[in-house]
């Protein structure tokens, strides 16, 4: 009996010296972030006049500009749908030299892996930055910045994909004495279709999210608009402007969701 | 080349475990061999062997007068092209058409895998495939996704692949064990009938004693990875086959060991 009273765990366990000291390092950096950031009560209540002040004289949104406004979220839409679908096509071989099962050897796996998380670490607002010095401004710049944020997205997950697809196949293809890449684009590429569709599709959502924003460094598209009528202060324009990008942002999720489900 | 040479092979996974020891046997042209041995006898991995999925760790592989298991990948291709293989899981690519599946079996006697699709295939492969899938019964099926057919019917899309692929040999990894009994004898059935009219090498793994001996003609047995059993047909029973079925695993008379000790 006393045996088993010693065996019995405790009700509380000391937690190690590592949890302490990391939940120290966490609170003061959470306390000193509070302090530095100058968050009072004070600010607070004055912010949410400033708030009422922009929403009071947004309202009505103004329809004046709406033509030029719509053309230029047609251009956001534009960057999204040709980068996205660039991106989606240049993901499929990345994706193959980066999966275990497909590589043909470590050293390039490896590499391409490095290149993709790359991609995806620097955010689409300093890849945007990038290309508008090397290209200049304007939808190109856009363009290629989606291309390189659709990589680091969807190479990532259509390699995890392939990773996870049957061996079975493969190998009957394999029996048959055809080369690697008629094995990859007979059994692995097709295995994998309906979900490099479906997150290709959600690639698209994605970027056309982030093509809103790209025009504020002057990558082109709807962006730039919001960011004049900001400066400008003419808080009923830029009212307009996010009500049409919500609209549109709202239109293509609610497709490619539906799309989407029809796939998979 | 369509004999196959199994020349003391040796299989020793890295973890120390030796699946196979000094197992030595030849198939002859147009043999009819079935490999019987209960789970963990070492057959799986003998027939991995075989199909080169997997290199021993000591001996030799033989089609014909090739040794395979000295050979790159890209140079056992060729060979691989004579060899045709149909397994348990029949291995399709469940969401394309069946007649896609049927000629993806060419893939390796093409030039490259574009010439295998179905939209590229020249107009005489597109007809083989359909002789193919004709002489199994499911030419009218052609369009079909392939998960949409009952199981029997998918083993029969695999060899149909399979014989697109105009082999010489046929390994068949327990073709008929994911189907119900009257499904597997009607494959068992074809796919002997197809082998025989073609004069094919066969290495097949069965389970079940009762379609062993109705199709075997030469009966290999392993047990704990040796070779117990080599007997043509007549020369062995029913019950001889039962008990290598029967014999204790090497992990129960392990565990047996174990427990008299305590």
């Amino acid at each position: 009996m006393s045996n088993l009273r010693q065996q019995m765990p405790p009700r509380f366990k000391m937690p190690s010296l590592g949890t302490i000291l990391l939940i120290i390092a966490f609170v003061s950096l959470f306390y000193l972030g509070l302090r530095h950031a100058d968050v009072t009560f004070d600010r607070l209540t004055s912010g949410i006049g400033n708030m009422f002040h922009f929403v009071s004289s947004a309202f009505p949104p103004d329809p004046s500009r709406i033509s030029s406004i719509s053309s230029a979220m047609y251009e956001t839409f534009q960057i999204a749908l040709v980068g996205t679908a660039i991106g989606v096509v240049l993901s499929l071989p990345i994706a193959v030299l980066a999966s275990r099962n497909t590589s043909p050897n470590n050293f390039i796996r490896v590499a391409t892996r490095g290149m993709v998380s790359t991609m995806r670490t620097i955010p689409d607002l300093i890849w945007a930055l990038i290309f508008v010095i090397s290209v200049g401004l304007g939808a190109f710049a856009g363009i290629l910045t989606i291309i390189v944020d659709t990589i680091g997205f969807c190479a990532r997950f259509f390699s995890e994909r392939i990773e996870e697809v049957d061996k079975g196949p493969s190998q009957a293809l394999e029996s048959t004495g055809s080369s690697r890449l008629g094995v990859i684009s007979g059994s692995v590429l097709p295995l994998g279709f309906a979900s490099f569709v479906g997150t290709g599709l959600y690639a698209f959502e994605k970027s056309i999210r982030a093509a809103v924003v790209l025009g504020l460094v002057g990558a082109g598209g709807i962006g730039v608009e919001l960011s004049t009528a900001f400066t400008l202060r003419r808080f009923d324009e830029a009212l307009m402007i996010i009500i049409l990008i919500l609209v549109v942002v709202i239109a293509v999720e609610q497709l490619s969701s539906t799309i989407r489900k029809k796939i998979i | 080349m369509n004999s196959i040479t199994v020349n003391e092979v040796t299989k020793t996974f890295p973890d120390g475990t030796t699946a196979l020891t000094n197992v030595s046997f030849t198939v002859n042209p147009g043999e009819g061999v079935v490999l019987l041995g209960h789970n963990g006898s070492g057959k799986s991995t003998l027939f991995k062997c075989i199909s080169g999925f997997e290199k021993p760790t000591t001996g030799e592989i033989k089609y014909g007068d090739h040794d395979i298991t000295t050979l790159s990948k890209r140079k056992f291709r060729p060979l691989r092209k004579k060899v045709g293989m149909v397994f348990q899981d029949f291995h399709l690519i469940y969401n394309l058409s069946v007649f896609q599946n049927v000629l993806f079996g060419a893939m390796g006697n093409s030039k490259t895998f574009v010439q295998t699709l179905a939209f590229c295939a020249s107009d005489d492969m597109r007809m083989k495939a359909m002789e193919c899938l004709d002489r199994v019964g499911l030419a009218h099926l052609a369009k079909r996704r392939a998960d949409q057919l009952s199981g029997g019917q998918q083993q029969r899309v695999a060899i149909a692949r399979m014989l697109m692929q105009d082999p010489e040999i046929v390994l068949a990894d327990e073709p008929i064990a994911s189907l119900d009994p009257r499904a597997g004898r009607e494959v068992m059935e074809l796919l002997w009938e197809i082998v025989r009219e073609r004069k094919l090498t066969v290495v097949c793994i069965l389970h079940q004693t009762e379609i062993a001996l109705e199709y075997g003609e030469r009966f290999i047995g392993l047990h704990s990875g040796k070779l117990v059993m080599d007997q043509i047909k007549g020369q062995v029973s029913k019950e001889e086959l039962t008990t290598l079925y029967n014999k204790e695993s090497t992990f129960e008379s392990f565990q047996k060991a174990g427990a008299t000790h305590e």
